[in-house]
């Protein structure tokens, strides 16, 4: 986390120092989250799905592309194929290894680009206020209306299908939201004796928003941010469902959607894949809940 | 007051939002990448040196950028999407034939959210540590994380073959054609439970979470208390007190949510074959027909516009202090 200005400093040493008497806010916050079972069950199930997408293909070769046994081979009749094979005889455990890398891949610069977008729109609107607060929330408005899976699959379909584009295409309709937090945690801040102390030593506006209001304003952005990466994960999976994922590329997504016409005849290819972006989705929001608990402490319990 | 002058200006705001999705669709078709008239025409089409030239004519392609959007905005207001050259037919015929499913599909789906999801709020609320609030706690997070549409291929499995006591595709069963209407209405109720049920349970976690939240939060208040003092019935304190002020985040949250139910209505009517906009969106994909896609987007747009005046209509309806206020 950014520390406050140099010029300040002196002002807010003594808070700081009455503050690290009792403990820090944010070691209070480790020392929170450290407690709390979910997220760290969350924090288990996340390391896992990470080793195994990062080293899986090491400990497990095997071309999830590559047709290696009879197709729709149910899970543990052969012991090669410990999960089966889809429709055309591919084996699963291969494709869920090699699947995870896009979907997270995707979800998670879909996610920073998301926070990125949001974060500026709204600091803009709610540190200056006026004309410029009215343009932007009118603009947010205006994206707001717009559904984003659809949205996202006109950008993606008029635009080529790559891993890009789509995290692209889901960070420009999934930013509203973090815009409005933003702008809300901006308006709040500003007002603050601190803000008012650095505009009075001459600090640029650049700099107070970045350096004195931002940081202030994290927490909440920090479990905004781990939530928007479950959501990204879950737009990247329903667009490669719909068949508009990169089509060169494995993914849990496309995987549903490939074998989705099968299903009565084979539940085990549709099934595991969907179960692989569950307990991610899953993983995720137990650790922004516990983050959220950890660091927004008057919101504890809701 | 000023109730009538409220309602036209927020329609107003609405058509304003809407042209700008239009003007939107209109810098797509030009930003995407090769001609415009054969992105119109759609990559599959089969589109002719004839068809070409008419769609650039009609759309005034060989004129400046901003009579183009003109052009382009005159049709729209009359009513004209363009033409679907794969199906041969207008735009606007083709929604019109969809958009009827998908508002009944999403209706449904958000009343039954809404009313199964508070009622599991209000009764969780009222022991607070007890067995249904932890269950609405963690059903609440489940339902975050699951994929919609996997919900749904889930419960084709189990309805079609472990439990086959609902229709697992389509609309209607093309058997009824000429039974009596009542006997057709049924036959759709029945083929609407399980994509309805699919789309709703997403939301109806989060509803129950929220309204759980916000019943808390009401009971602690001072009117609360005073309408136990002075005797109210344990019926009439939760539900003329507590639930009418915690009702205002949920509505918060319903409008809010209308766009993202649109979304997951897109996923689950391709799973289930449910012919509507979304499973129409999808067909347009497969085929490259951007005039269908953008006119669904379009619709779908205008659709999350309704929903917002609806939303702030009811807000005035459950806050009369609101009523006053602009």
């Amino acid at each position: 986390m950014t520390s406050i200005p140099d010029a300040i400093a002196p002002e807010a040493g003594a808070a700081q120092a009455a503050a690290a008497a009792a403990e820090s806010p944010a070691r209070e916050a480790w020392r929170m989250f450290r407690r709390n079972v979910p997220a760290l069950v969350g924090v288990g199930i996340l390391a896992v799905i990470l080793a195994a997408t990062l080293y899986g293909a090491l400990l497990y070769p095997g071309n999830p592309y590559e047709i290696v046994w009879a197709p729709h081979e149910p899970p543990g009749a052969t012991a090669a194929f410990p999960l089966g094979t889809d429709y055309l005889g591919r084996d699963l455990v291969a494709g869920l290894l090699t699947g995870g890398g896009p979907t997270l891949a995707v979800g998670a610069a879909a996610a920073a680009l998301t926070m990125a977008i949001g974060v500026s729109l709204g600091a803009l609107a709610g540190y200056f206020g006026g004309w410029v607060d009215d343009l932007l929330m009118r603009l947010t408005e205006f994206f707001q209306v717009l559904p984003t899976l659809l949205f996202a699959m006109v950008l993606v379909t008029l635009f080529s299908p790559t891993l890009w584009t789509i995290a692209f295409a889901i960070g420009v309709v999934s930013w509203p939201q973090t815009a409005r937090l933003t702008r809300a945690e901006f308006l709040k801040i500003r007002q603050l004796e601190y803000v008012t102390a650095a505009r009075a030593i001459g600090a640029r506006n650049g700099r107070i928003m970045w350096r004195v209001i931002l940081p202030n304003a994290a927490p909440p952005l920090i479990v905004s941010a781990t939530l928007t990466i479950g959501v990204a994960i879950l737009f990247e999976a329903g667009l490669s469902f719909l068949g508009l994922g990169d089509p060169n590329t494995m993914s849990w997504g496309l995987m549903i959607g490939a074998n989705r016409e099968y299903v009565l005849d084979a539940w085990w290819p549709v099934t595991f894949p969907g179960l692989a972006i569950f307990l991610t989705v899953f993983a995720v929001s137990l650790i922004g809940d516990g983050l959220n608990d950890a660091l927004n402490p008057k919101l504890r319990g809701r | 007051m000023g109730g009538t002058g409220w309602l036209l200006r927020r329609l107003g705001y609405g058509v304003i939002l809407l042209v700008g999705v239009v003007v939107l669709n209109f810098l797509l078709i030009r930003l995407a990448p090769g001609d415009p008239a054969e992105v119109i025409a759609g990559e599959m089409g089969g589109a002719t040196e004839e068809v070409l030239a008419g769609i650039r004519a009609s759309y005034g392609l060989d004129k400046p950028l901003l009579t183009q959007l003109g052009l382009y905005l005159a049709n729209v207001a009359q009513g004209d999407l363009g033409m679907s050259y794969f199906f041969d037919r207008p735009v606007a015929e083709l929604i019109g034939r969809r958009i009827g499913p998908t508002i009944l599909l999403v209706l449904t789906a958000q009343a039954l959210s809404v009313v199964i999801g508070v009622a599991l709020g209000v009764i969780a609320a009222r022991k607070p540590n007890g067995p249904l609030s932890a269950f609405v706690s963690v059903f609440a997070v489940i339902g975050y994380a699951v994929p919609v549409f996997w919900t749904g291929i889930m419960l084709i499995i189990l309805f079609a073959s472990v439990i086959p006591i609902f229709p697992v595709e389509g609309m209607a069963d093309i058997r009824l054609r000429d039974a009596p209407w009542w006997e057709q209405a049924l036959d759709v109720a029945h083929h609407l439970v399980l994509p309805a049920f699919t789309l709703a349970v997403i939301y109806l976690a989060q509803y129950a979470r929220l309204s759980r939240a916000s019943m808390l939060d009401v009971m602690g208040a001072d009117y609360i208390r005073t309408a136990r003092a002075k005797g109210a019935s344990e019926g009439t304190v939760l539900f003329r007190h507590a639930l009418r002020n915690a009702m205002l985040p949920i509505l918060t949250v319903a409008g809010l949510q209308f766009g993202n139910l649109i979304s997951g209505a897109l996923l689950v009517e391709t799973v289930f074959n449910w012919p509507g906009m979304g499973r129409l969106a999808f067909e347009s994909i497969l085929r490259r027909d951007y005039p269908t896609l953008l006119g669904v987007l379009f619709f779908a747009s205008m659709m999350v516009v309704v929903a917002n005046i609806v939303t702030d209509l009811s807000y005035r309806l459950a806050d009369p202090r609101l009523r006053n206020a602009k």
